[in-house]
C-alpha cells in the first residue's frame, strides 16, 4: 500500500473510533441522570406501578448486562436511530434532519463571510503593520474576540432592526411572504445577515490575527526576496506570494474550527430564533427533553468527524508535499 | 525576572492587567458597596442609568443592575479562575505522563486529548450539565472537562523535548525516581507556557460560563452577567441598559485577560497557538 493510503486508511479508523467514543460517553451519560427510561416514561404517565416499571424496563432491554445494552444502542445509532423525543413525540433523528439545512445554510455563511472579512482585514492589517490603520485593525479584532457571540447579536439587534429598522431581529424568512422563489430567496437573505454577522466577525477576528501574523512572516522569506529581485510589482507580490502562502495555516486552522462553529450556532441560533439544531438543542435544554439533546450531541459530533476526514482527505488531493504519517 | 521586565515593559499588556486588577477589585468589594441581596428589588423598575443610587439603572422589577454586574463579576471571576486550575491540573498530568513516557502511553493518552478536541465541546457541556443540574461546582467540574485538552498538549510537547536534556539525564544518573524527576526537575521548566495558557483559559471559561447562565443553565440561586443578559431580553427594546452593560463588563474582562495572556507570551518569547472556544 503506498503511503498516501495507509494514511487514508488511518484517518478513516481514526474518524470512526470517536464515532464509537461518542456513542460510549453519551451511553454513560444517559445513565448518569437521576432515574432511567422506565422511570421517566412511568412517571411521565403517572402510572408508577413496579410491575409496568419492571415491564418497560423487559421492553427496553434495561434488565439485559450493561455491555450488552451498549450493543444495542451502538446498533441503533449505527442505522441513524438516535431515540424517540417524548417531548415532541418524534424520533430524534427526524426532528433533527428537519432542522439541519438551516444550521448548514447559517453555518456555510458563516464560514465564507468569516474567511472573506478575516482575510483582508489581516492582508490591510499586515501590508500597514505598526501603523495607524493597523492598530485601529487590531484593536477592533480584540474587541470582537472577546465579546459573547450571542451578546454581540442582541446588540446588533437593538441597532439594526429596534433603532433602525433595517433588518429583520428573528426568524429564517416573514410569515406569509411573498412565495416567489427570487423574493423568498431574498427575505432568507435579510434574515441571514444579522445572525451570519454575528458569529461570523467573532471567527473573521481570529483569521485576521493569524493571516497578518502569517504574512509578516512569510514577507520574511528568501522566495519573496527573489521575487522581489526579479522585479514583480509590489501588490503583485503581495498578493500573489506574500498572501496566497500565508492562507495556508489559516485555511488549516479554520478547517479545525468545526466544533466551535457548531457551539457558536447553538447560541446565536437561540437569540435569533433560526430554525436549526442549536435553537433545537436550546428547546430541548428547556424542555428536559434528554434524548432529543443526546441525539444532537451525537448527530454534530458525526458531522463534525465526517467534516474534518473530507478536509484531510481533500489536502491529500491538493496538495503533494502534505506531510503523512502524523 | 527579566519575563517579569519585559512583562511592565508593554504598555498594552499592563493596561489589561490594570483592567483585570480593577475587576477583581470590584468583585472583591461588591458585599462593601452594595450590601444586601442583589437579587433584592431596589427602586423603581427601567430607572436609565444615573438616576439616585443606581448609576447603572434598574432592570424590568427594579433590581440594581450595578450590583448585579459587581455580584456577577465575582461569579464569572471563581468559576473562571477555578475551573482554568482544574483544567491546568488535569492537562498537566496528562500531558506530563504521555511526554515523559513516550511510546503507547503517549499514543494513548494522545488519542483520548485528541477526541475531546474533535467533538462539539459546548453541547457536550450542555448535556453534562443538564443532566448533573446545574450548580457553580458542575459549570466549574464542566468547563475543566472541556479545555484541559490544550494544557495537555503543551506540557506533552514541553516533556518531549527537556526529558532528553542532560540535567534530566543527570538526575536519572543519580538516581532519582521517576515522581522527582517529573515534578521537580522537568515541570519548573515547562512553566512558562503553562501560565501563558493559564490567562486564556480564564478568559475561555469566563465566555463559556456566561454562555451557560445565558442558556438557562447557571445556578439558579446566583446572579451572573449571563443571567442578567439572559433575564433582560424582554425588556432590551425599553432598557438597553440591561442588556448591554453585562456584555461590556464580560467583554472587559476577557479583553483584559487576553492582553495580559498576549503580553505574557511576549515576555517569555514563545509562540502559541490560538485557543478555541465554544
Amino acid at each position: 500500500m503506498s503511503t498516501r493510503a495507509t494514511f487514508l486508511a488511518r484517518r478513516v479508523v481514526q474518524a470512526a473510533m470517536v464515532v464509537v467514543g461518542v456513542v460510549f460517553l453519551s451511553f454513560f451519560l444517559v445513565r448518569l441522570a437521576p432515574g432511567d427510561a422506565a422511570m421517566a416514561i412511568a412517571g411521565e404517565t403517572g402510572y408508577s406501578d413496579p410491575q409496568y416499571v419492571a415491564d418497560l424496563r423487559r421492553e427496553f432491554g434495561l434488565d439485559k448486562p450493561v455491555l450488552t445494552q451498549f450493543g444495542i444502542y451502538l446498533s441503533k445509532v449505527a442505522v441513524g436511530d438516535l431515540g424517540f423525543s417524548y417531548q415532541k413525540r418524534q424520533p430524534v433523528y427526524d426532528l433533527i434532519m428537519e432542522r439541519l439545512p438551516a444550521t448548514l445554510l447559517l453555518a456555510g455563511v458563516v464560514i465564507v463571510v468569516s474567511l472573506i472579512i478575516g482575510i483582508f482585514v489581516g492582508a490591510v492589517s499586515a501590508k500597514y503593520a505598526g501603523r495607524f490603520v493597523d492598530g485601529v485593525l487590531r484593536i477592533f479584532l480584540m474587541a470582537f474576540y472577546a465579546m459573547p457571540s450571542y451578546w454581540l447579536g442582541l446588540v446588533l439587534v437593538l441597532m439594526f432592526s429596534v433603532h433602525l429598522g433595517w433588518l429583520p431581529a428573528f426568524g429564517i424568512e416573514t410569515m406569509g411572504g411573498d412565495p416567489a422563489p427570487m423574493a423568498r430567496a431574498l427575505d432568507i437573505g435579510r434574515h441571514l445577515v444579522l445572525p451570519a454577522l454575528t458569529l461570523g466577525l467573532f471567527f473573521a477576528a481570529i483569521y485576521a490575527r493569524l493571516t497578518r501574523a502569517a504574512m509578516l512572516e512569510v514577507v520574511n522569506l528568501d522566495f519573496v526576496r527573489t521575487a522581489r529581485a526579479k522585479g514583480i510589482s509590489e501588490t503583485r507580490l503581495f498578493i500573489r506570494h506574500v498572501l496566497r502562502n500565508a492562507l495556508i495555516p489559516v485555511v488549516t486552522y479554520a478547517g479545525l474550527q468545526t466544533s466551535a462553529l457548531v457551539g457558536g450556532t447553538v447560541l446565536v441560533e437561540t437569540v435569533f430564533s433560526w430554525p436549526g439544531i442549536g435553537r433545537l438543542a436550546y428547546d430541548a435544554l428547556i424542555a428536559r427533553d434528554n434524548n432529543l439533546l443526546i441525539g444532537i450531541f451525537i448527530f454534530t459530533s458525526v458531522l463534525v468527524v465526517i467534516f474534518n476526514l473530507v478536509t484531510d482527505l481533500l489536502y491529500v488531493v491538493l496538495d503533494p508535499r502534505m506531510e503523512l504519517g502524523k | 525576572m527579566s519575563a517579569l521586565r519585559r512583562f511592565l515593559r508593554n504598555g498594552t499588556a499592563v493596561i489589561g492587567l490594570l483592567a483585570f486588577l480593577a475587576i477583581l477589585a470590584f468583585a472583591l468589594l461588591a458585599p462593601v458597596i452594595y450590601p444586601g441581596n442583589p437579587l433584592a428589588i431596589a427602586g423603581a423598575p427601567l430607572r436609565p442609568p444615573g438616576s439616585p443610587n443606581l448609576i447603572a439603572g434598574s432592570d424590568m422589577l427594579g433590581r440594581n443592575v450595578a450590583a448585579g454586574l459587581a455580584y456577577g463579576a465575582r461569579v464569572s471571576l471563581v468559576i473562571g479562575l477555578l475551573s482554568a486550575l482544574l483544567a491546568i491540573v488535569i492537562g498537566a498530568v496528562l500531558g506530563a505522563v504521555a511526554g515523559y513516557f513516550g511510546r503507547w502511553v503517549d499514543d494513548a493518552i494522545m488519542r483520548f486529548t485528541e477526541f475531546f478536541q474533535i467533538i462539539p465541546s459546548f453541547i457536550l457541556l450542555m448535556v453534562l450539565i443538564a443532566l448533573m443540574r446545574p450548580s457553580v461546582t458542575a459549570t466549574i467540574c464542566g468547563i475543566a472537562l472541556i479545555s484541559w485538552p490544550q494544557v495537555a498538549r503543551i506540557v506533552r510537547a514541553e516533556f518531549l523535548v527537556l526529558r532528553r536534556a542532560e540535567f534530566v539525564e543527570a538526575a536519572r544518573v543519580q538516581g532519582f525516581t521517576t515522581t522527582h524527576i517529573i515534578t521537580r526537575e522537568i515541570a519548573p521548566n515547562a512553566l512558562s507556557p503553562v501560565i501563558v495558557i493559564g490567562s486564556i483559559l480564564v478568559a475561555n471559561a469566563i465566555l463559556t460560563e456566561s454562555a451557560l447562565s445565558f442558556l438557562g443553565l447557571g445556578d439558579p440561586n446566583l446572579i451572573s452577567w449571563g443571567y442578567m443578559i439572559a433575564a433582560s431580553r424582554s425588556a432590551m427594546r425599553l432598557a438597553w441598559w440591561t442588556t448591554v452593560m453585562p456584555g461590556l463588563c464580560i467583554a472587559l474582562t476577557v479583553l483584559a485577560l487576553n492582553l495580559v495572556g498576549d503580553g505574557l507570551n511576549d515576555a517569555f518569547n514563545r509562540r502559541l497557538g490560538e485557543g478555541g472556544r465554544a
